[in-house]
C-alpha cells in the first residue's frame, strides 16, 4: 500500500518514467537517500496540489436553525437550467447568471474578483493585483498560478476583462460536494507538470446542481491556503477550520456552534464585511448588538456580544472595564497555530535555487502537531521556519493598514514593514491587538530601494520556478509590469503584521489575567499607559519596605532593649 | 478614685474591630498578590476578593461611622496635650527602667492621648486615602474616558504606599499590646469588652443606677 507520505515520491517517479528511460533507477538513489521521514527529499514542484478539504464536507447549520435544518425554497437538482451537458465552469455560470440576473453585477464589483480595494482612509491602492507579501512576493504577473485561488476563470494574465461576467466562478463558492477543484489556469514550467496530474474530471452537471450558501470548504479552500500551503500566511486560518475541535474554534466547531464563514463574515449584494485592509479595531454603539431592521454589515465580535460582553459580576463588571483598550481577541485567542497545522514564521529567500541532479527539490524537516511533515526548505523559494500554538505579538491598533507597495522607497539598512499600522493609549479608537509577525528575507531593488515583482510562473526561460534565476526572475517581472528597475538587487529583512481574529478558545481557556498584569508577562513590551501588576514602580516598593522594615525593626530593637533592661534590672 | 471592672467596647465594636482586622488581612494579601509580591492566588481570584472585601470594609465603616456619631463615641478620639508628653516619654524612655504606664483609662476617655492621635490620624487620613484612591482606582474607566490615564499611575502609588502605611501601622500596633501590662491584659477587653477604668464618684453612682450590665459588681 502507498502511504499519503510516500506517494507524491510514487506519483513523481512514474511520471518521470513516463519520459525518461533512467528514471527508474534515478527515483530508486532518491529513494536510498531518504533516512527518515523527516529529511525527505522529492523533486519538482508540486505546490497547491493538497490544498482544499480532504475530509467530509462540513454542513454549517447552526443553532441559530432552530431544528438544525436549512429551508431551501429552490431545489435546484431539478431546475432544468442546470440539467447540462456542462463542458466548463463558464457554461455553468451562464446558467447561473440566466435565473440569478443581478449576482454577476454584484460580483464582478468584489475584491474576490477585481483584487483591487482603494484604502478609503490612506488612499492607498491595494489588492492582490498590485500588492507585494513577504510570501511567495506578488501575484500581480504570476497570475497564471496565483489565479488558482481567483473567483474566476481563465485569469492567465495582467490583462484579464474584469467586465466579462461568464468568466465569475461561482462554483468554488458555492457547490456542495467537494468534487470541484481548481488549477492553476496556465501550466508553467514543465516541472510544475505534476501540479495537474492524477485529477478526476469535474462532473460540472453534478456540481451545478449541489449548490448553497458557502460553507467552510469552500471558504477555506483558498482562504485556510494563502502564503503556498496550510496555515502558511495567516497563522489562525488553517485546514483544522474545516472540521474544528470546539478548543481550536468556539464558533466554528461542529460540537459547538458549527457557524460558517459568513455568519460572522455577514453581507448583501456578494460583499461581505471583515477586510484586514481597514478594520473596525473597536466597535461601538452603532454596531455592538444591532436591532431588527438596523444595518448590520461588520463582523465583529462586538456585533454579537456587544460591547458588554461579560455576566454581571464583580469579574464579569472587571472584565467589561477591559473591553474599551484590549481587543476580544487578544485574550480569547490564548495563540494561534492551533490544533496541529502549523504556520510560516519565517522565510528566506536567498537560499532559494539550490539544485539536485540539476532539478529543483522540497526538503520536510518539521513534523507538526497532527503528524505530517513540512517542507523547511524549497528550490522555488528557500527555506522556511514553522511554529505552532504560537502566542502574537500584542500592539496599539486603530484599523488602519498601510502598506509597503511596489513604488515605496525605503532605507535598506532597516528591516522593511510590508504593512504597518498606528494605534496609541492616547486614542480613543484604538485597542490591543494580537497580531501574527512574519519575517522574511526577501529579494529587492538595490540601486532604487524599492520592492521587486518577481516573474516566477511562466513556460520561459525567465520564470523562477523551474529556471531558479534570480536575476532574470526580477528583470522580467518587472519589466512586464512597467516599474523601473535599476538591474541590480539584494536581500532585505521585512515583517508583514496579520491580525489574529479566528481560533477564537471557548471561554474557559480565555487568558488568565496574570498573562499580562505581571512584570514578564505578554504585553511586557506594549507601553504607553499603566498596568497593575506590571508597572508599579521601584521606588514605591523600596520605600514600603523601608516603612515596613523599618516599623518591625523598630518594635523589635524596643522590646529586645526591654527585655535586656529588665533582666539587667532584675540582676 | 474607685478603679472598677467597665464594659467599655460595646458588641458592635468589638465586631467592628476584629471584622475590620479580618478584612485588612485579607486585603493586604491580596493586594500584594495584585502587586505582585507574591502569587500564592491567581490574579482574577485575587482581585474579586480584594473588591469585595474592600467594598465589605467600606460597608462596615459607614456602620462604624454612623455608630460612633449618634453614640458620641466619637469623642474618645479627640487630639489632647493634656498628658500625651508623659505616655510619649514612657514609651521612648521610662518603660526601659520598668516603670509603670502613666495613663489610667477614663470612662470617657478609654485611650491614652498618644493612642488617640494614632487612631484619629489613621481614621482620618490613612484610611480616607486608602479607599478614595481604591475607589479611583476600582472605577477607572468611569473617569479615564476611553483613554489611558497617566493619573492611574498615581492613584495606584498612593493606594499601595497607604497599604504599606497601613501595614506597619498594624505591625506597631500589635507589638503596642505588649507594653504597659501583659499582651493578654490589653486583648480581653477587645474580646470581652470589660476593662478595667478609674471612675469619678458620680460615674460610678450613674453606671451602677442606670447602666448596671456595663460595670461588674465589686
Amino acid at each position: 500500500m502507498i502511504s499519503g507520505k510516500t506517494l507524491p515520491l510514487f506519483v513523481l517517479s512514474v511520471f518521470l518514467g513516463s519520459f525518461l528511460p533512467i528514471a527508474p533507477l534515478f527515483a530508486v538513489s532518491v529513494a536510498a537517500d531518504i533516512p527518515s521521514g523527516g529529511e525527505k527529499v522529492e523533486l519538482g514542484i508540486s505546490e497547491y496540489t493538497d490544498i482544499g478539504n480532504r475530509g467530509k464536507v462540513d454542513d454549517p447549520v447552526t443553532e441559530l436553525d432552530k431544528d438544525k435544518q436549512r429551508k431551501f425554497t429552490t431545489d435546484h437538482t431539478r431546475l432544468k437550467e442546470l440539467q447540462g451537458p456542462f463542458n466548463s465552469g463558464p457554461e455553468v455560470t451562464r446558467a447561473c447568471l440566466g435565473c440569478h440576473n443581478t449576482a454577476g453585477h454584484q460580483f464582478i464589483k468584489n475584491k474576490h474578483w477585481t483584487w483591487k480595494y482603494t484604502h478609503p482612509v490612506t488612499g492607498q491602492k491595494l489588492g492582490k493585483s498590485v500588492l507585494i507579501n513577504n510570501f511567495c512576493t506578488n501575484a500581480r504577473g504570476n497570475e497564471g498560478m496565483c489565479a488558482q485561488c481567483h473567483a474566476g476563470y481563465n485569469m492567465k494574465d495582467s490583462n484579464f476583462d474584469f467586465s466579462n461576467e461568464e468568466n465569475i466562478d461561482c462554483l468554488v463558492c458555492h457547490e456542495s460536494t467537494g468534487t470541484y477543484y481548481k488549477t492553476p489556469p496556465t501550466r508553467g514550467n514543465k516541472a510544475c507538470s505534476v501540479m495537474f496530474e492524477g485529477k478526476q474530471p469535474i462532473d460540472w452537471v453534478n456540481v451545478a446542481q449541489h449548490v448553497r450558501l458557502p460553507a467552510r470548504s469552500n471558504c477555506g479552500t483558498c482562504h485556510f491556503f494563502g502564503g503556498g500551503g496550510d496555515n502558511v500566511k495567516h497563522g489562525d486560518l488553517s485546514s483544522v477550520l474545516f472540521h474544528p475541535p470546539r478548543d481550536v474554534d468556539v464558533h466554528m466547531s461542529e460540537d459547538g456552534e458549527n457557524f460558517a464563514c459568513i455568519i460572522c463574515h455577514v453581507g448583501e449584494g456578494h460583499e461581505w464585511s471583515g477586510s484586514r485592509y481597514n478594520m473596525i479595531a473597536k466597535d461601538e454603539k452603532e454596531h455592538a448588538r444591532p436591532r431588527p431592521g438596523m444595518e448590520r454589515e461588520t463582523a465583529t465580535c462586538e456585533s454579537c456580544h456587544g460591547d458588554k460582553p461579560h455576566p454581571l459580576s464583580v469579574k464579569g463588571l472587571k472584565l467589561n472595564d477591559h473591553v474599551d483598550r484590549v481587543a476580544c481577541e487578544s485574550c480569547h485567542i490564548p495563540s494561534f497555530a492551533r490544533g496541529g497545522v502549523a504556520t510560516k514564521i519565517d522565510w528566506d529567500w536567498t537560499t532559494a535555487g539550490r539544485l539536485r541532479n540539476g532539478e529543483g527539490y522540497r526538503e520536510e524537516g518539521y513534523q507538526q502537531g497532527n503528524g505530517e511533515w513540512r517542507h523547511t526548505y524549497k528550490s522555488i523559494k528557500g527555506s522556511f521556519k514553522y511554529a505552532e500554538n504560537v502566542v502574537p505579538e500584542y500592539r496599539w491598533f486603530n484599523g488602519v493598514m498601510r502598506y509597503t507597495t511596489i513604488d515605496t522607497r525605503f532605507d535598506p539598512d532597516k528591516p522593511v514593514n510590508i504593512n504597518y499600522f498606528s494605534g496609541d493609549p492616547q486614542d480613543k479608537n484604538s485597542r490591543i491587538w494580537p497580531f501574527k509577525r512574519m519575517h522574511t528575507r526577501q529579494p529587492y531593488d538595490k540601486g532604487n530601494n524599492t520592492l521587486v515583482y518577481m516573474h516566477l510562473w511562466g513556460d520561459d526561460d525567465a520564470a523562477f520556478w523551474g529556471n531558479y534565476d534570480f536575476a532574470k526572475a526580477i528583470k522580467v517581472g518587472m519589466e512586464k509590469n512597467g516599474i523601473p528597475y535599476s538591474g541590480e538587487y539584494g536581500f532585505i529583512d521585512s515583517y508583514s503584521w496579520w491580525p489574529i481574529n479566528h481560533m477564537v478558545a471557548p471561554k474557559e481557556q480565555a487568558l488568565a489575567c496574570d498573562e499580562c498584569h505581571s512584570r514578564e508577562g505578554r504585553l511586557k513590551e506594549v507601553r504607553g499607559f499603566y498596568m497593575p501588576g506590571r508597572d508599579a514602580p521601584r521606588w514605591l516598593d523600596l520605600l514600603g519596605l523601608l516603612m515596613v522594615a523599618g516599623s518591625l525593626g523598630g518594635v523589635a530593637g524596643h522590646g529586645l532593649l526591654r527585655m535586656l533592661l529588665a533582666g539587667r534590672r532584675k540582676n | 478614685m474607685p478603679i472598677r471592672k467597665v464594659r467599655i467596647f460595646d458588641g458592635f465594636e468589638r465586631f467592628w474591630h476584629w471584622t475590620q482586622m479580618l478584612l485588612i488581612f485579607t486585603l493586604l494579601f491580596t493586594g500584594l498578590r495584585i502587586h505582585g509580591v507574591h502569587d500564592w492566588l491567581n490574579f482574577d481570584q485575587a482581585v474579586n476578593i480584594h473588591t469585595l472585601a474592600a467594598l465589605g470594609l467600606m460597608l462596615l465603616w459607614v456602620f462604624a461611622i454612623f455608630w460612633h456619631l449618634t453614640t458620641g463615641a466619637w469623642r474618645h478620639y479627640l487630639p489632647t496635650l493634656n498628658g500625651l508628653w508623659p505616655v510619649a516619654r514612657y514609651y521612648a524612655w521610662d518603660i526601659f527602667k520598668g516603670k509603670p504606664h502613666p495613663y489610667r483609662k477614663h470612662f470617657w476617655r478609654k485611650h491614652n492621648p498618644l493612642q488617640a492621635l494614632t487612631y484619629a490620624a489613621l481614621k482620618l487620613f490613612l484610611f480616607p486615602a486608602i479607599w478614595v484612591s481604591g475607589l479611583t482606582y476600582l472605577f477607572y474607566n468611569y473617569w479615564q474616558q476611553g483613554v489611558s490615564s497617566p493619573w492611574l499611575y498615581w492613584v495606584a502609588n498612593i493606594h499601595v504606599f497607604s497599604a504599606y502605611a497601613i501595614l506597619s501601622f498594624v505591625i506597631i500596633h500589635v507589638y503596642m499590646l505588649t507594653t504597659g501590662g501583659s499582651f493578654s491584659h490589653h486583648l480581653m477587653p477587645m474580646i470581652s469588652g470589660y476593662d478595667e477604668v478609674e471612675l469619678t464618684e458620680a460615674e460610678e453612682a450613674y453606671l451602677e443606677q442606670d447602666e448596671p450590665g456595663r460595670i461588674k459588681p465589686s
